[in-house]
């Protein structure tokens, strides 16, 4: 029997940035908020050792235990799921903050186009211009109607940068100056206004300089250390959700934090739900926590795990294409990328921020004309100079071997005479893309897994095909003396580290047939669960996606207060 | 490159070898957070000749034995990680840089045992794009890829891998990285990755790991390691060369 505690108005899965905003936000507004998080507590403080890339970015101190819980993937459903077994294509949060820790803080809006991608798609180009299976399908909202929050996202981390020229409109500029130029940086800048491209610097949330924020939090200003993804910031200069929305929250007193508490079923009755299950990872003790509002705010695989093995919603069938718990799993197409070497030049390329960087957005959304072209969308392309490490960074330039005396000279020699400009890429869901309890795999309760069934298309190689031959013109441009660009994206392979851009699973849309949430995040099928995050996504854009979940946990927060005093289907 | 040769040719002064053994030894005996002002101190001073370190004998580097490995498959490690990190003009090889200690202490640990990795059944063998399937953890697959190497050697050259010559090494290593050798138990391939890897990591992960002796990957790479700052130099066109620090420069003061 589960110990029952006394119910409280609301409990969140989660707390990573979706999960922080809405404490903070919830709390402000005199509600009672529980948070559960699986994993442990962290602080700025933990980090005093954090410049040792084995330990971070190759033993994956940040990240969950996979052998405790993993995912399984096949390419299709012809194939045999198996099991993730080590880390590679993508890096899943853990612990307090989640994965708002050991990112980098490149912070973008997604385009208006995203928003309605179906109908803008349509009404340029034709119902033609989307392939068989192809599942895009407008938002439910709008970029107009999603600006404030995006404004309240970027006031509240600090966002660093300037306009992006060919973005949505803004209602402010951002609330710090962009990060310093390198050299580097300029050289991508003047290369591409020369092309008569729209560089700007990439929105960072590293802090350019220090900042006070609306609510108060004082941070301080990145000091271009070089150690950002994967790694947690000594400084509290990166915007993470424990340095920013949690301390909020708990100010107000109405915040509780348990962490080790592993959220495994959300217990309802008829459409509403009335709490959720847990388990106290240190104790084994099985608590029911009742509560008025339940919001799911984990990583995209553990919503829709949670909802399916909870057995909330419509479980999406690929054959059918009716239901929508797991549809619309979509990525990030990260290849599309030139490598330049440079004999006379020496960069120092070991210093940097997670999100420092230019962006030219003059190849994503639908800002260049798709008639003559294989597929949709785009993808951004940008130069970042993120702190190479010396473990990770061994380019060599085509011909060299893997090992020995010619590889050690060149990995040695280029280490700080290459630089790289690549495409973001990217993904749009397909029908046969979807995820779903694996029949076979269990986690250490002996719950399913969540099966991963993906491949890449032809519209994904034919955009890092054409991502690709930007890349490489942009870096022509920047007087590379060899260059060496990545075109050929091949089927996806879970081993190497790609990207931690996971999105879709649990949609928001106008219409209850093809999506599982409102744009508020409220579930169609239980007025009382909000699900929050990348799993809202019906695909996902050319960017890094954490503005766009940041600006989309905002508008969730304001749509369970107005639930909270009126009850009802928001939408 | 040339600065960084120089720096080389310090390292091996003598009397510098002596005092960073010296340090670093002291540092283990009286606990480098606490006494670290004390070593912190010794720096700069000249060694001297009657210093009682001295006359008991060279320094020793106690983290310079054996958690995993028999003293053959350390040989054999040795010798192997060498060839893919040789030593040349720009500097030490693996060997030199404590490589093949640096990968038997992390086959002691949680890497070896693959403590964080989904280790549960079935086991199927699976498409190449699902990553690693198999049952084996990685000390289990050393041991058995180790004694493979050797078996090998010794069919082809009658010798012992270890003893081989470079060239000789270099084709049994070849051959294992392009699955040439037949073993049902594990792939070659996949060990001689996992063996690349974790040599380019014991190449330039902190020193505390065992690896990176002195420092001297990142040294040739001029990567200056674990520093607080670059707000200085992030706009600068100059290159800057920084002389490294380590992580054990956090616990000194």
């Amino acid at each position: 029997m589960a110990k029952k505690l006394p119910k409280v108005d609301v409990v969140l899965v989660g707390v990573g940035w979706a999960g922080g905003i809405i404490a903070a936000e919830l709390t402000k507004q005199g509600l009672q908020v529980v948070g559960l998080e699986r994993g442990k507590e962290r602080k700025t403080e933990d980090y005093f050792m954090v410049h040792d890339e084995l330990r971070y970015a190759y033993r994956y101190e940040l990240f969950q235990d996979l052998s405790k819980e993993t995912v399984t993937f096949r390419s299709n459903e012809k194939v045999r799921a198996l099991p993730m077994r080590q880390y590679g294509s993508f890096l899943l949060g853990d612990g307090l903050g989640g994965a708002g820790v050991h990112w980098n803080g490149q912070t973008y809006r997604f385009l208006p186009y995203d928003f309605e991608i179906y109908s803008q798609t349509i009404e340029r180009y034709g119902k033609n211009k989307i392939p068989a299976g192809m599942t895009i399908q407008d938002w439910g909202i709008t970029y107009d109607q999603l600006e404030p929050y995006f404004d309240k996202f970027e006031k509240m981390a600090g966002i660093s940068g300037e306009e992006n020229p060919l973005g949505g409109k803004r209602s402010d500029k951002y609330p710090t100056p962009p990060m310093k130029y390198s050299p580097q940086m300029k050289m991508f800048q003047d290369a591409t206004k020369k092309l008569n491209l729209h560089p700007y610097a990439t929105p960072s949330a590293n802090l350019s300089e220090a900042y006070t924020n609306p609510d108060g939090i004082a941070r301080t200003a990145c000091q271009y250390c070089g150690f950002c993804e994967r790694f947690g910031c000594e400084y509290g200069a990166k915007a993470d959700p424990v340095v920013t929305v949690i301390p909020v929250a708990n100010k107000t007193g109405k915040f509780q934090i348990r962490t080790h508490s592993y959220v495994r079923r959300i217990l309802h009755t008829g459409n509403k739900a009335t709490g959720v299950l847990y388990t106290d990872v240190t104790t084994g003790e099985e608590i029911e926590q009742p509560a008025d509002i339940v919001v799911l705010t984990s990583y995209v695989f553990n919503n829709v795990r949670l909802l399916l093995n909870s057995k909330l919603g419509r479980p999406y069938d690929p054959k059918t294409g009716t239901g929508v718990i797991g549809k619309n799993y979509a990525y990030q197409v990260q290849k599309g990328n030139a490598l330049g070497f440079y004999e006379r030049m020496e960069f120092n390329n070991f210093a940097g921020a997670g999100a420092l960087g230019v962006t030219i957005d003059d190849y994503n959304g639908d800002n260049f004309d798709h008639s003559n072209l294989n597929f949709i969308h785009g993808g951004g392309i940008r130069i970042s100079q993120t702190g190479k490490r010396p473990i990770a960074s061994n380019s060599v330039p085509k011909g060299t071997p893997t090992w020995g005396k010619e590889f050690k000279a060149n990995s040695i020699k280029y280490y700080n005479r290459t630089l790289s400009v690549s495409g973001q890429g990217a993904s749009m869901p397909f029908r046969h893309h979807y995820l779903d309890l694996d029949p076979e795999y269990k986690d250490v309760f002996g719950d399913p897994l969540i099966r991963l069934t993906f491949d890449f298309e032809e519209q994904d190689r034919q955009l890092a095909a054409f991502l690709a031959e930007r890349c490489g013109d942009i870096m022509k441009e920047m007087g590379a003396d060899t260059i060496q660009v990545a075109k050929d994206l091949g089927p996806y392979d879970i081993v190497p580290y790609q990207s931690t851009h996971n999105t879709g699973g649990v949609i928001m849309g106008a219409s209850p047939e093809t999506s599982a949430i409102n744009n508020y995040g409220q579930l169609w099928d239980a007025e009382n669960v909000f699900v929050v995050g990348a799993s809202s996504f019906p695909h996902n854009s050319g960017y890094n996606p954490t503005g766009t979940v940041g600006a989309l946990s905002y508008r969730a927060a304001d749509g369970i207060i107005k639930y909270s005093k009126n009850g009802g289907m928001l939408v | 490159m040339s600065i960084q040769n120089e720096e080389e040719s310090k390292e091996q002064n003598p009397s510098s070898v002596t005092r960073r053994k010296f340090l670093k030894n002291t540092g283990y005996v009286v606990g480098g957070a606490i006494l670290g002002g004390i070593v912190g101190n010794l720096i700069g001073k000249p060694v001297q000749q009657n210093n009682p370190t001295e006359a008991a004998g060279p320094a020793t580097d106690y983290n310079q034995a054996l958690m995993f490995f028999t003293i053959e498959q350390f040989r054999t490690v040795e010798a192997a990680t060498e060839r893919i990190f040789p030593a040349d003009e720009l500097g030490p090889g693996a060997k030199d840089l404590g490589v093949a200690y640096f990968i038997d202490h992390q086959l002691s640990g949680d890497w070896g045992f693959n403590s964080r990795d989904y280790m549960q059944g079935p086991f199927y063998k699976g498409e190449a794009v699902q990553g690693y399937q198999g049952r084996l953890k990685r000390r289990e697959i050393f041991d058995i890829a180790l004694q493979e190497m050797n078996n090998y050697s010794h069919t082809k050259y009658q010798k012992k891998f270890y003893e081989l010559t470079a060239e000789q090494q270099d084709e049994v290593l070849t051959a294992f990285q392009n699955d040439e050798v037949k073993i049902t138990t594990i792939s070659p391939s996949g060990f001689f990755d996992t063996l690349r890897s974790a040599t380019i990591q014991g190449v330039y992960a902190d020193p505390l790991y065992g690896g990176n002796r002195n420092m001297d990957g990142w040294k040739m790479k001029n990567f200056p390691g674990n520093q607080m700052a670059y707000t200085d130099i992030i706009e600068s066109e100059k290159f800057a060369k920084i002389p490294p620090k380590s992580l054990k420069d956090h616990v000194q003061h």
